[in-house]
């Protein structure tokens, strides 16, 4: 029974655990991130123009619902860190010379505000200086506005605009070359040419002010100020990012726990029918010393909940430990003042209250039939078990079969409930496997869909402004540059009926060697003379489909509002964009030749130098080097993957050996008189152990296909449940990770069977002979 | 008892002390015995006289504390547990009183258990044919009665060709009828096959049938008594 209590606990540990640290974890990042949002004043709605007169905030307040206004100046900023030979960019954003700002209040987490005297005090994002060694005082230098300044940190902030900082556009966050910085607004004012005016607010709403009309007065209002369109917080990107991740949380904890309450509940409906089973005689005479049905099942229902307390209470121990550590690898990425922990009552509840119902929910049929049984029927021993040729054997298989092996197929087919359970559990913990190899194996293969097979360029490089082709001609004279190939990328409005979507529009040369638009299939589509792609999930939010005809609104330079056929639809992982012919785009712009950038390929030999010559070209506002994106990525993905591997993997494993292990004590309790037996005949421990194990390694090797296919499943569900605008897990899981899936199983099944086999070794032969079963 | 037997199993001066606890038992005392080739013995006794623990090291089972059996020549408490895995594979058939049969298997398949791992065994119809099971072999245990099963399990220990039976209380799962017909089972086998059968019981009834009945009183052979006329096992009533 030890062995049997133990592994029922590591599956309830399992169970209680994962609640415990899903739950707590989403609820605390929650608790955290609306504490962080009321004490800084998280403004409620965003606004990004070109320019307007500092004078029209009167006429921004007076939009019916809008609370507090702030007025920024914010703009792109290329740096050069002393001692880091990469591009690294930054965001600057302005803060009131006369005091903290408004909404969107700085923690101060070293040093101070810029001095309001001082043009060239900065303060830092906590993530960028970590990532760099930067302390206050030590000096950077920043081309702004194509000129290049000394600036001094002062201090190192969080802020709630960016909880999570990430580059616009970007796939995953590069703490090492992009940062957020805040400046005097009087010294960037100055640096940008903005006195007495602005390019960036935030408002914050009253409460019940209805945030779509807000939107549209903005809007409406900032058209001809060069407005890209106000936003509400849940289009704010680092919002956004903390939103999704709450909703990864939500899916997980809804997901895991209930497959563990699952098995937890089987394990202990096994173990309770085998231990009222063999003590029937007892319970007899409990009831004809008097005892009631009602006392008897609550014997053992007690005994039930006795036997999963070490489990809940170990499992919210260990949840909070892990919800702790999980809290402390988001702190890594999501920046607050504080992680605050929060265990919720109902959480903890919940666990305990859910875990002793199922508990007894998964018993109670034993617990029925004990508590009914009539005092005289229980003394009497039970009747022999009978036994059919199995179905199997009938379609003439049989005639193959080794006594030994009719053995196992017919106790497999005398309980069939409790062997399709065992299966079904052991291909839960597969599928388990399955899934966490799948994060991998999705990430590789949007890795390869997006930096491999669609960009052959190794450089990107993008002006501050558009530019006349001849920009590219150049780069491509320029030593060391291998080919260069133009691009333009527009902000745009997507318009299908009343449905919107605001993002980018890329502009392709055509036949472009280096640019690739790839359908699901990942195979290249050439881009037509005209007419647009977007990709599919895009197509979808949108409801078009190729052939239909979209409304495209482009929010740069002279704004232009176009019907645009769609071509096809292009497969996606990462973003949601639109894609053009490049002179199909120039003439929907209504421009001439222009570009946004250049993609390049370029001599390694020269790379470093190249660069160097870049970063100081006042025209080039960015530099993207694919390498450097891809080796990010996986940084970024490593650290939460690699929790997230371990945790699904001792979660498979408990659930592995849990099922395997219970299944092969309940069998060596149930047939030790018969297995007794064929050692008396001279069946030596191999072959016995054969007939004993050989049941449950059937039941694995059937479980394990069926857990690839439940955990396909759990995946597509996965993938479905965390699709979202910002990126699409691909659907992909590489045979590797069903080989890795399916050892683990067999690693547990093993080592819970050789435990067994120990205990099969030293059966008393001569005990069980003696008694009558 | 004209010709001299070989001797099959040769007992000298064996011990077995149990411990329980912190009690020792002694269930043998320093036994010796021999048992011949072809002859049918009684090992008559009452409960904890010792008969069971002989018959177990007997059938390598059970080890001793001292003393030793050898089994044609070869000793048995010397052996190692591969060594008495294999005799008991090849060259002893067990009947117990409980008759320990597989209940997932058929009657035929119970027999097959043993043919399908022994040496030079019967086919099972014929072993099963021996007990006089033949219409009754394609039924699973929970469909037998008990002297029916406990033929199974005569049949099943007869099916390799063993050099000896070794029966403990074969009937004391049994009433007096349905016992003859198992003792009346293995008589024929004693008989047509000449194996050499060692029955264990506290029946002295049972003994009548015996070629030799070995006494056993409180783990030491009391007596040994040969039986001038031997009754046939239908002729038994208890």
């Amino acid at each position: 029974m030890k062995g049997q209590v133990f592994a029922i606990t590591l599956v309830v540990i399992s169970g209680v655990a994962t609640f415990v640290l899903f739950n707590s974890t989403m609820h605390s990042l929650d608790y955290t991130r609306s504490k962080f949002y009321r004490d800084c004043d998280f403004a409620d709605v965003f606004v990004n123009l070109k320019r307007a007169p500092e004078s029209l905030k009167e006429t921004i307040r007076n939009i019916e619902g809008v609370n507090r206004l702030e007025t920024r100046v914010a703009a792109h900023a290329k740096l050069d860190i002393p001692g880091f030979k990469e591009s690294v960019t930054g965001r600057i954003v302005s803060v009131p010379d006369d005091g903290p700002p408004l909404l969107n209040r700085l923690y101060i987490r070293k040093g101070r505000l810029p001095d309001s005297s001082r043009d060239n005090e900065v303060v830092v994002n906590e993530t960028f200086a970590e990532a760099h060694g930067l302390q206050p005082g030590d000096q950077f230098a920043a081309v702004i506005n194509g000129k290049w300044k000394k600036l001094t940190i002062c201090g190192v902030a969080l802020s709630p605009e960016f909880v999570m900082v990430m580059k616009p556009e970007a796939v995953t966050p590069d703490f090492k070359r992009y940062g957020i910085f805040w400046m005097n607004r009087k010294a960037i004012s100055r640096a940008f040419d903005m006195d007495g005016a602005f390019n960036d607010a935030v408002i914050s709403l009253y409460a019940g002010a209805r945030e779509n009309d807000v939107i549209r007065d903005l809007d409406n209002m900032l058209g001809r100020y060069g407005g890209y369109g106000a936003y509400g917080r849940k289009d704010q990107m680092s919002h956004r990012l903390l939103s999704e991740e709450l909703k990864q949380l939500k899916t997980s904890a809804r997901i895991y726990p209930i497959v563990f309450i699952c098995i937890a509940a089987f394990l202990l409906n096994v173990v309770m029918s085998r231990i009222i089973n063999t003590q029937r005689e007892q319970i007899a005479i409990l009831k004809a010393f008097g005892y009631g049905n009602f006392s008897v099942g609550m014997h053992y229902a007690k005994m039930v909940v006795l036997m999963i307390t070490p489990g809940v209470i170990i499992g919210i121990v260990a949840g909070i430990w892990l919800g702790r550590m999980m809290g402390g690898i988001y702190m890594e990425f999501y920046r607050f003042p504080f992680f605050l922990y929060r265990l919720r009552p109902e959480v903890f509840l919940t666990a305990v209250v859910v875990s002793v119902l199922s508990a007894i929910g998964g018993t109670l049929h034993s617990l029925r039939k004990a508590a009914l049984q009539a005092p005289a029927e229980a003394m009497r021993p039970e009747a022999p078990e009978r036994y059919r040729v199995s179905f199997i054997e009938k379609t003439g298989l049989g005639r193959w079969l080794t006594q030994p092996a009719k053995i196992i197929v017919r106790n497999i087919a005398r309980k069939p409930v409790r062997a399709f359970l065992s299966l079904i559990g052991i291909a839960v913990s597969c599928a388990l496997m399955v899934s966490s190899g799948f994060f991998r194996d999705a990430v590789d293969f949007m890795v390869r869909a997006q930096f491999v097979l669609s960009q052959k360029e190794d450089m990107t490089v993008s002006f501050t402004e558009p530019t006349s082709y001849r920009a590219v001609y150049e780069l491509k004279r320029t030593p060391g540059v291998l080919d260069a190939e133009p691009f333009r990328s527009v902000p745009v409005k997507f318009i299908s009926g009343h449905r919107s979507y605001k993002t980018v529009l890329n502009g392709i040369a055509p036949e472009s060697k280096l640019h690739f638009v790839l359908d699901r299939k990942l195979r290249s589509i050439s881009l037509p003379p005209s007419g647009i792609l977007v990709n599919d999930y895009l197509g979808r939010l949108l409801d078009v489909k190729p052939g239909d005809l979209l409304t495209v609104e482009t929010l740069e330079g002279s704004k232009t509002i176009r019907q645009v056929p769609i071509v096809a639809l292009a497969g996606q992982y990462l973003g949601m964009m639109g894609f053009m012919n490049l002179g199909a785009l120039n003439r929907l712009m209504n421009e001439g030749e222009a570009v946004s950038g250049a993609y390049l390929v370029t001599d390694p030999l020269f790379r470093e130098k190249l660069f160097e010559s870049f970063v100081a070209m006042p025209r080039v506002s960015d530099i993207f080097i694919r390498q450097n994106e891809i080796r990010n990525i996986y940084e970024v993905m490593a650290k939460g993957m690699l929790f997230f591997t371990f945790i699904a993997m001792l979660m498979a494993c408990s659930i592995a050996f849990g099922v395997v292990y219970n299944s092969a004590r309940i069998s060596l309790a149930e047939r030790s008189r018969e297995l007794s037996s064929l050692r008396v005949l001279g069946y030596t421990r191999g072959e016995i152990a054969y007939i004993l194990l050989g049941e449950l390694a059937l039941i694995t090797l059937i479980a394990i296909p069926v857990g690839f296919f439940v955990g396909y499943w759990l995946c597509a569900y996965i993938a479905y449940a965390l699709a979202s605008d910002l990126f699409r897990v691909p659907l992909v899981i590489e045979l590797k990770t069903y080989a890795q899936a399916a050892a683990v199983v067999l690693g547990s099944a093993v080592v819970s069977g050789l435990i067994v086999r120990r205990k099969l070794d030293h059966l008393d032969l001569v005990e069980v002979l003696k008694t009558k079963e | 008892m004209n010709q001299p037997k070989e001797n099959i199993f040769q007992v000298r001066d064996l011990t077995k002390i149990y411990h329980m606890g912190e009690v020792q038992v002694h269930a043998l005392r320093g036994v010796n015995m021999e048992l011949y080739a072809g002859e049918l013995v009684v090992l008559l006794g009452p409960s904890g006289s010792g008969k069971s623990t002989l018959l177990n090291i007997m059938g390598g089972l059970d080890t001793a504390t001292g003393g030793f059996v050898s089994y044609r020549g070869k000793n048995l408490t010397k052996a190692t547990e591969k060594e008495l895995t294999d005799y008991r594979r090849y060259h002893v058939g067990f009947v117990f009183q409980f008759y320990n049969l597989i209940s997932s298997l058929t009657a035929r398949e119970n027999v097959s258990v043993v043919t399908e791992i022994a040496e030079h065994p019967m086919k099972p119809e014929e072993a099963l044919e021996l007990v006089g099971l033949s219409e009754r072999m394609d039924h699973f245990p929970a469909q037998l009665s008990g002297g029916e099963q406990q033929r199974v399990a005569i049949a099943r220990a007869i099916s390799k060709n063993p050099a000896v039976m070794l029966c403990d209380e074969p009937t004391g799962a049994l009433d007096s009828k349905t016992g003859v017909l198992v003792l009346q089972a293995l008589e024929r086998i004693n008989r047509e096959l000449g194996t050499a059968t060692a029955i264990i019981t506290h029946n002295a009834d049972i003994a009548d049938m015996a070629d030799r009945v070995i006494h056993l009183s409180d783990g030491k052979i009391a007596d040994v008594t040969v039986n001038r006329v031997k009754k046939s096992a239908s002729e038994l009533v208890w």
